[in-house]
């Protein structure tokens, strides 16, 4: 590790070469990563006829915007993309509201009934009713088809509320204990100075409970019916996989000479557009996500 | 505080008839805090778990659980007799066993590969990228395997076909499922899986290094007798997670490259238990196939984290 740097030990020949092959393997990885998107941005700022003629190319010739124009038209991309922030920004607040609340009680240890709490928690990590039970449970309180029902039933997660009942324990007992003699009650001292306290850890679950309802699909599939209430991924979906295509009149759009966009490019065009903001949040989120997961790592 | 309050509960159970009524007004704001979360885990949580009873009746959602008739073990057996269930083993063992042998190696050997690297912009540049695919949606990984797999257009294909003369039917032909699924697996996770495997090489004492080479011993002989047994604890412990977790291949992936053209190796217990009990109805029987995979899972899990508690290492719970 760092002795070769300090210690100046030569690399021998054999050594050198064994660098350089390592190199070359960890960047190829990292290329053979990105290299995939960056050919379904050019795909979709791509011509037709490029398209057709080119199998690969990261730089298309003829840049044509027609592919955005197509879907923008069509707009249900976009619809989609407001859906799921919509989601992802309420249904987060409940899952901070929820786990935030039973966390903070549960790192009490002297708490009568914490532990039995703690345990019925636990036994849900390990086994569950199953798709169905599940469905069946949110069908009778008439949540199909509504938003709520991508919301509540995943409002806590047993993992993210360990992190964070970890975390309230760790935090000194001092400042609660005056608060306490200056007469605040339990809830005050929750919200006034616990919370507060908390603003890093409290940041990195909620991004984890974000990243997850911008990623969901599957409770969007199960749950959702209505055209108009659809997230983005299911749109995606829809868009590329199930090749049902923007259902846009392309006749009402001017295209100029690049002519009609193929399907092709629309369906890059609509990867690229429902990627983009995890990417621009992924700064942010890939360091607090790396400290979750040693956190993660560390016993409840 | 803490030993404030554990003074306190001491005195309250030697002065004994202190009552449960008083303790928990005093604490009235712990509890009533509590309570949300804990009516949520009631509701979405155990509810459910009763609701693993209608697998023994021929539930109908209007006579609901009072009303509808009792079957007994009914739809396990038939489940049982049923080829399906056979086929549903094979592919999921399939793929799990795939992903175990092709995809669990990966993270591993790129960390000790990075952990070499003594550049840090060169480090951080690598790690950036491979940790991408982690946050995007498994639609996106679809999308983007549809992207470069399409029999007509798809890159990938075009390619093979310029090498070989014959296009390949990647995205339909059923001997390519597998692959294709342990490709996105490696492709999505692997810079993430790293992760773990980065941190306990971090904290290999530098000192062992520097006392090998002094030894005289090269990099593969430090990597070897150094390296490698700091990570080895966590290697074990992460491959009896694997394998404990067999039955979980995971819904969402399977289910957006399924087709009916390759179903026949794609289909796993959640694929099948989704497409019996949300698309056809059929709530009673899909729920005998989703407990089956539940209690075997659970069973399979416990059992693993008990053997990593039994080999001197910490279980996951």
């Amino acid at each position: 590790m760092f002795a070769s740097r300090k210690n100046k030990i030569k690399l021998s020949p054999a050594e050198k070469v064994g660098m350089t092959i390592v190199y070359a393997i960890c960047i190829l990885a990292g290329v053979l990563t990105v290299v995939p998107f960056l050919y379904i941005v050019a795909g979709s700022l791509a011509t037709e006829k490029e398209l057709v003629e080119r199998a690969f190319f990261i730089i298309p010739h003829t840049v044509s915007l027609n592919a955005y124009k197509y879907i923008a038209a069509d707009g249900s991309i976009f619809r989609g993309l407001a859906n799921s922030f919509f989601i992802m920004v309420v249904g987060t607040i409940i899952n901070m509201l929820f786990t935030t609340t039973l966390a903070y009680p549960l790192s009490k240890s002297w708490l009568k009934g914490r532990n039995l709490v703690l345990n019925v928690i636990i036994v849900t990590m390990l086994f569950s009713g199953g798709m169905i039970p599940n469905y069946l449970v949110v069908k009778n309180l008439g949540l199909l088809d509504s938003y709520l029902a991508l919301m509540l039933p995943g409002a806590v997660n047993a993992f993210n509320l360990i992190i964070i009942k970890n975390f309230f324990q760790e935090l000194p007992h001092e400042l609660e204990e005056a608060a306490k003699i200056d007469g605040c009650s339990d809830l005050g001292i929750f919200v006034k100075i616990i919370l507060p306290l908390s603003k890093p850890s409290l940041a990195s679950v909620g991004l984890f409970y974000a990243v997850s309802h911008w990623n969901d699909f599957f409770n969007s599939l199960i749950y959702l019916n209505s055209t108009k209430k659809f997230p983005v991924q299911i749109i995606l979906r829809q868009i590329v996989l199930l090749a049902q295509g923007a259902s846009a009149d392309g006749s009402a759009i001017d295209f100029g000479a690049g002519g009609t966009p193929p399907e092709q490019a629309v369906r890059m065009a609509a990867t690229v557009v429902a990627t983009i903001p995890i990417l621009c949040v992924y700064p942010f989120v890939q360091k607090y996500f790396e400290q979750g997961v040693m956190v993660g790592a560390v016993k409840g | 505080m803490a030993r404030v309050k554990g003074a306190a509960v001491q005195a309250s159970q030697s002065q004994k008839k202190e009552s449960f009524w008083s303790y928990v007004k005093q604490h009235k704001w712990m509890y009533l805090l509590m309570l949300p979360g804990i009516i949520y885990f009631i509701i979405f949580k155990y509810v459910p778990m009763g609701g693993l009873i209608i697998s023994f009746q021929n539930y109908s959602p209007y006579l609901g659980i009072a009303g509808s008739e009792w079957v007994g073990l009914e739809h396990f057996k038939n489940f049982f007799m049923n080829p399906d269930f056979k086929m549903l083993l094979v592919n999921t063992f399939s793929i799990s066993i795939l992903n175990l042998v092709f995809f669990f190696p990966m993270p591993i050997i790129l960390a000790l590969l990075l952990n070499e690297i003594k550049n840090k912009v060169v480090k951080k540049s690598i790690q950036t990228m491979i940790y991408i695919p982690h946050f995007i949606s498994m639609v996106i990984v679809a999308s983007v395997t549809f992207t470069l797999l399409n029999v007509e257009s798809g890159v990938i294909t075009q390619l093979v076909a310029m090498i070989t003369g014959s296009r390949p039917e990647f995205l339909s032909d059923p001997k390519y499922f597998r692959w294709i699924i342990v490709i996105q697996n490696i492709w999505k996770e692997t810079g993430w899986g790293m992760i773990i495997f980065l941190a306990a090489l971090a904290g290999v004492d530098t000192q062992l290094y520097e006392a090998a080479q002094v030894d005289g011993a090269g990099k593969l002989r430090q990597v070897w007798h150094i390296t490698l047994p700091a990570i080895k604890s966590t290697i074990i412990i992460m491959l009896i997670m694997k394998v404990g977790s067999l039955l979980n291949t995971g819904f969402e992936q399977i289910f957006l490259m399924k087709n009916s053209l390759n179903s026949s190796v794609a289909e796993v217990f959640d694929t099948y238990v989704y497409t019996l009990g949300i698309s056809q109805g059929a709530f009673s029987y899909s729920t005998a196939v989703g407990m089956f995979k539940s209690v075997v899972a659970t069973a399979m899990v416990l059992t693993t984290n008990w053997i990593c508690k039994k080999c001197g290492e910490t279980g996951l719970y």
